[in-house]
Formats: C-alpha cells, structure tokens, sequence
C-alpha cells in the first residue's frame, strides 16, 4: 500500500472477495538525514501514514517493510548503470519485477501468504495477463515481465474498472486518499530531475556529437547518460543543421561515447531486437499482434519471431524514439504474450 | 490478547484512573489566586511532595513535564545552555551509545546548531557504561564538558547502569550527570538524592500513570535554562498551566508502582526467567542479549530490568517475527520503530557488539504489572511455528536474492 488511492482500494477489494488481507507498505529510500545513518530512513513519511491511515478505515493489520537495500540494489543502481551504458531503462517495470514480485512475494509467500494484491491496472484471469478495461490507467505493460509463477500468486483486483470508478470507490469508502492525485514521476527522484539524479552519481565521460549520415563532428558532450534517443532539447549544438532543420539524437555508443544525431524521420524505427523474452504466447512465428515500446503510447502492429534467446521484431507502422534498454511487450489483442528489452533498433 | 510489551507503554494502575477521572471534574487553574485555584494549588503540590517522597526527591525538585522526551530535551539543552553560559569553554555533551533517541538526538541537535561537540560513550557487551570509561573521557578534556547524560536503566534490552558510580565520576570533574530514568521508576529501587544525579527523567506511562505526563528531577542548586517560556511555572524553568489532573494520576501511579516495587521486581523476574528459558527451550538457537540473568544485584537492585526479555533469533527478520507473533495475538516489539515503522537494526544492539544480522532478528518482550503466567504460556506456544515460518520467509528471499544475481 503506496498510500495512493489504488492500493487502497484494491485491498479493500481484496478483503471483501473474503481474503485475509494484511497490507504492507515499502519503505524504499534510506537517505542517511540524520546523523544516525538511515536509522530514520523512510522516504515519505505522509505516504506511509496515509496507507496505514486507510488500512487502519479497511481494518487490516498494517506494516511496513524495509525494502530499502534491495530496492538499491535491484532497482536505483541498475537503472543509473544502464543510464551510463547509454540505455533507456523503466525503472517501474524493474520494480513489479525485483522488488514487489520477488523480494516481497517471496517473502509473503513465506510467511504463509498465498498472494501479493496491487493497485495495477490490468486483468489476470487464470494466469493470462490482459490490458486493463481502462485504457488510460492501463499498466499492462510494466507487469508484461512477470513470469508464470509470479502471476499465479498476483492479483490486480482493479483491472475492470475506470479509474472515476476507483476514485468514487474510495470516496464511498471513506479512504482520506480518495481525491489524492497520481503520482507520474520516479518515486526515487522526487524533484523529477532525472538529469540531474544521474549526474550526481555518473562520472563525467565526455565524447562526441556526430551526424549519423556525415559521420562529421558536430560537438562534445559530458556523458552518454545525458541524451536518450528521441531527444531534441539540451544537445548543446551551436551550428544549426545545413538545412536548418532540428536535430534529435537518434543512437548512442556506449563504449565510444559517441551520440549520433540527426533529422526526425531517421527516428523511425522498423525492426527491433530483444535479449531473452519472458513469453507466455507460443514459439516461432507470430503475426498479427501488436507491441507496445513504453509505458504510454508507442504502439504498432508486428509480426514476431520467437527464440528462447531473444524476439526479432518486424513493425507494421514505423515507432518513433524507440531506445535499447526499454522494453517492448507483445500483445494478442488485448491479452500480453511476453516482454523483453530491446537490444537493438533498425 | 498477550500484551508483552509494557516497556512501550503500560496500562494505567486502577488507582490512577480512579484519581485521574475525579480530578478530571474539578476546574481550577493552580496559579490563579481564588478557591478554585487555590485547591487546584493544593492537588498538585500534595502530587508533587507523594512523587517527591517516592523517589527521594525534594518537592522543589520535582518539575512537572509532558514526559520523558520533554525531561531529556530540557535536561539536555538547559544544563547545556546553563553550563556554556557559565564558562563558554564548556561545549562536549557526553551521552551514551545506548541512549533514548529523546537524548541521542537532542544531543546531535546541540552539535548541529548549538556549537556542541557530542561524545557517545561505548558500551560493554551487555549494554552497559563503565565508569572508567567516563572517567578516561573527562579526564582527556579537562574543564571542556558541559554535561553527561547516561540512561538508567535501558528500554531495549533492559541493562541497568551503575548511576551512582558515574555520578561521583562525573561530580569528580565538576560536570552535571543527568539520567533517563524512564524506565527505571517503578521498576527499581530509585533514590534521586542517594543517585548523585542531578537530573532525572520519569514518565508517566512507563509505570502505570496517563501519557503526556511527566516529571524531570532536578537538583535544586542546578542550573537549568527553560525551552518553554511563559508564565513562569515550574521554577521558571517549565512554563505552562500545570496539569492537575495529569499530576494528581501520575502521583497516585507513581506511589503505587515504587511502593510494589519490591514484590513486583520477583514476580515479574520470575515470570520473566520462566518466558526466557521456556522460548530457548523451543528455540534452542535464541540467545538472551544483554545481562544474565543470574548476575549479581547493582546497588541492592536487579542489574537488569526484571520484566525484560531481549532476544535474538537467528535466521529470522525481527519484523516478520512480529508480524506472525501479532497474528497469533501475541503483542512485542523489535526494539526500535522509525516514524513510518520500519524496523531497522537497533543502535542499542550494534553500540553493544552484537552483529547486524543477529540485531536484526530481534524481539523484546517487556513484562509489566498486568502480565500473568498465562501470557508467558501464550508466547512459548506461538514462538516454534512463528520462527519455523520467519525462517523459511529469510531463507526463500535469500534464495530469490541469488537467484537474481544481487
Ligand atoms: C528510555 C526512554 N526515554 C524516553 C522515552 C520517551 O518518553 P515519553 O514517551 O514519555 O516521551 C522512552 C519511551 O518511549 C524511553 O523508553
């Protein structure tokens, strides 16, 4: 329980389908402000009242687990090191992977639980994994790594609703959380400034700007972990493009350290390859379906290739700032196949 | 229910509910001048004269707070303020590693903003400061310590310090000892004047009195500046309208608990020993942390709080403990909560040597005066399924831990 309205009202849900429910809320952030090193390290204090708060109104047990450690070590590090690497990594899907389908269901499963219940929005009936009915809440996408056995002990008791609904539900309830607004930003940088977060803690490593046509050098620049694919702003180019038009970062090379830019439509990304996939759907060819690249929009029909080692995949509509590093989820019409990181573009 | 944890906070004795509920009823503020004032007047000196009298205190000793927190805060700043005030050369604060958070960090505030240098004396194996060791301490900056602070007896695992013996240590360098008695009242033998000290911190609820109610003794030739000014109360260290009804319950508990004290300190060791030797009887890896509990007395007294028991389970997350001993409706603590009540290693457990992990796996169980042998039959039944399940909870999550590769 985030102290957000969804979890709220997913295990309220929960325990009305005739559960046990016990409601936990992660404590993920040991920032050392004290003296005492992390012994008061809990990284909103307001959130964890206001899930202990509606726990208290649901009239579960309610505590909160140190999640901190694993939380570094799984998801804040990784996600600087791929940075580094020059990759787009989503730390959220990392998170529903490592830490709340892993560290926590292993550790509720121990203690004799049979399930972790979360305010995702998505469907899971007997094990298939679809989009939720609420197209913008859907969130589908970053449970698409979950494998088969951390699904048979997940449930998303707010697939089928809107959000109104949830909201309306809450309220009703007599959850303080009901009119809280959602939360969009990385919750381990609460100032939003991602650039900022990876500069403090990736090293300079300077390299060059070059037009991914020309090969010419255009500029230098302070790191890879400053620039994603897809981007505009901040390349800190003086001399406009000979034909004036803008110019994004279309690839990054980690090991040179060398960003690659150029016009718009050299975005365009038709093919995809991934690392290993978690796959529920079957082997071989696959066509007809569709995938989606990240967390909001960034759909298009595909035809895939599936190998135990990794997807081929072949776009029917040209995606726009697609980067190694994110993930690409696989979709039967509305129900998830697999997911996997994308390796590499063309 | 099995409420084992009296050392968080205890339930009221009748004899304070009674008396707090009858004072409740009755108007009057003690510093107006009429009837009703007069007899509010009357309540809290006769209250404070029985606390007195309870703790070998004199009743002009007896400042009237909200509690420990409030006690240790004003011990803390006020003889630190009085001290530097007096000669500015006077800046180290010297606490111990196993202090209260009430004093720890009041003391790392004064560092932080009040140009105090904090010391924090080690501890021994059981959680316990050695005189020497002040001594070495003040010996080394001769004439530049404002105060010592060391608790009397401790909340976690329940070592009771030698207070006497730091007092006279302390007094040698002409340095003020304050100690955090909280849990020492009415739970041992507890003589202010024949301590040494020249402030002490008591709590209501800790023995059996409301909460928000409280008292810091001290000494009538210490000089104390005040965090609260106003209407002058309290010696004009403590301002604030008293609180009669508070003072008159924390009186009757007061009395009560230090008058039972040496039936109770048996009873409850008893008990106690009985709970200790039956959870490592199933559980024959759980080892007791702190004082043995066949050591010898400390100043006529029990070295460790008779109602404490302190151990740590190996293998086993002090939280996911708690969480399975709550379930079967058995009430403990791990030690040390955060604000948002995250379990965290204790720093009383690592100031005493014992490792991370095993701090860790830790759980106090803290009988009081509502405990019954029945309560300790409930703990030593859930306690073998609870870590069986604790167990397997680490031991899973260890494997996941490797199997992800971190
Ligand atoms: C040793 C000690 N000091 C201080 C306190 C704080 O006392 P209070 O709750 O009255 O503020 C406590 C209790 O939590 C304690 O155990």
């Amino acid at each position: 329980m985030s102290g957000g309205v969804d979890s709220a009202v997913a295990a309220a849900r929960a325990k009305d389908a005739g559960h046990d429910v016990v409601g936990v809320h992660l404590a993920l952030s040991a920032k050392p402000a004290t003296m005492r090193e992390g012994a008061r390290g809990c990284c909103s204090v307001e959130d964890s009242r206001d899930a202990r708060r509606c726990a208290d109104v649901l009239d579960i047990p309610f505590y909160v687990w140190d999640m901190a450690e694993r939380f570094r070590e799984d998801v804040v590090e990784p996600f600087v090191a791929e940075y580094a690497a020059g990759r787009t990594p989503n730390p959220c899907l990392r998170c529903n992977e490592k830490i709340k389908f892993s560290a926590v269901l292993d550790r509720a499963l121990g203690l004799g639980f049979d399930a972790v219940v979360t305010g995702h929005y998505a469907r899971l009936h007997d094990g298939v994994l679809r989009r939720a009915a609420d197209p913008d809440k859907d969130q589908s996408y970053v449970l698409g790594v979950l494998t088969a056995d951390q699904l048979a002990h997940a449930m998303f008791p707010l697939g089928d609703s809107l959000k109104s609904v949830v909201r309306a539900e809450a309220a009703r309830r007599g959850l303080v959380v009901a009119e809280k607004p959602d939360s969009h930003d990385i919750c381990f940088i609460p100032s939003g400034d991602t650039q900022d977060f990876l500069s403090s803690r990736i090293d300079e490593a300077p390299g060059e700007l070059v037009d991914a046509a020309s090969g010419a050098v255009l500029g230098r620049h302070g790191g890879v972990q400053n620039f994603t694919v897809g981007q505009r702003h901040g390349l800190g180019l003086s001399r406009p493009a000979p034909d004036g038009r803008p110019r994004y970062v279309l690839g990054i090379e980690p090991v040179s350290r060398r960003v690659q830019v150029g016009p718009v439509e050299s975005l365009d990304v038709v093919a995809l390859s991934t690392e290993a996939p978690v796959w529920h759907g079957p082997r071989g060819s696959v066509s007809d379906v569709t995938v989606q690249v990240r967390a909001h929009g960034g759909v298009a029909p595909a035809a895939v290739e599936v190998r135990d080692d990794g997807l081929s995949v072949a776009l029917g509509a040209p995606l726009r700032g697609v980067a190694p590093g994110q993930a690409v989820v696989v979709y039967d019409g509305d129900r998830v196949l697999g997911s996997a990181t994308i390796a590499a573009t063309s | 229910m099995t409420y084992l944890d009296h050392a968080a906070t205890t339930p009221m004795l009748p004899v304070a509910v009674a008396a707090y509920t009858e004072a409740l009823g009755r108007v009057g503020n003690p510093s107006s001048l009429h009837t009703a004032g007069r007899r509010a007047r009357r309540d809290v000196e006769e209250a404070r004269e029985t606390i007195a009298e309870a703790v070998g205190a004199l009743p002009t000793e007896v400042v009237l707070s909200t509690g420990g927190t409030e006690g240790d805060n004003l011990a803390l700043k006020g003889l630190y303020w009085a001290r530097r005030a007096a000669d500015p050369r006077r800046t180290r604060v010297v606490v111990s590693a196993v202090e209260h958070h009430a004093v720890l960090d009041a003391g790392e505030w004064l560092a932080a903003h009040e140009g105090a240098t904090l010391v924090v004396l080690p501890v021994d194996a059981v959680g316990r400061v050695s005189p020497e060791v002040l001594r070495a301490e003040l010996e080394a900056h001769p004439g530049e310590t404002a105060l010592v602070s060391v608790m009397w007896a401790n909340n976690e695992v329940g070592t009771v310090n030698d207070v006497r013996a730091l007092a006279e240590v302390a007094h040698e360098f002409d340095v003020p000892l304050h100690t955090d008695a909280v849990q020492a009242v009415g739970s041992l033998p507890v003589d202010f004047a024949a301590s040494g000290a020249d402030a002490l911190s008591l709590t209501g609820h800790k023995l059996g009195g409301p909460v928000g109610v409280g008292a810091l003794l001290l000494r009538r030739d210490a000089v104390c500046v005040p965090l609260l000014h106003g209407g002058g109360q309290e010696r004009d260290v403590r301002s604030g309208t008293l609180d009669v009804a508070g003072t008159v319950a924390l009186a009757a508990a007061v009395e009560s608990a230090v008058d039972a004290v040496p039936r109770r300190t048996t009873e409850l060791a008893v008990l106690r020993d009985d709970l200790v030797a039956r959870l490592i009887g199933v559980v024959p890896d759980a080892t007791l942390n702190g004082v043995p509990l066949d050591a010898p007395l400390l100043n006529g007294g029990p070295a460790r709080l008779a109602g404490n028991a302190h151990l740590s389970f190996p293998g086993c997350e002090g939280d996911s403990l708690l969480m399975l001993l709550d379930a079967h409706e058995i009430e403990c603590s791990t030690g040390s909560a955060c604000t948002a009540g995250v379990a965290r290693p204790s720093h009383v457990l690592l100031a005493m040597g014992v490792d991370e992990a095993a701090a860790r796996g830790s759980l106090r169980f803290s009988l009081g005066h509502s405990s019954t042998a029945a309560d300790v039959d409930a703990a030593v039944a859930a306690i073998g399924p609870v870590v069986e399940r604790a167990r397997g909870a680490s031991t899973r999550a260890a494997r996941t831990a490797e199997r992800v590769g971190t």
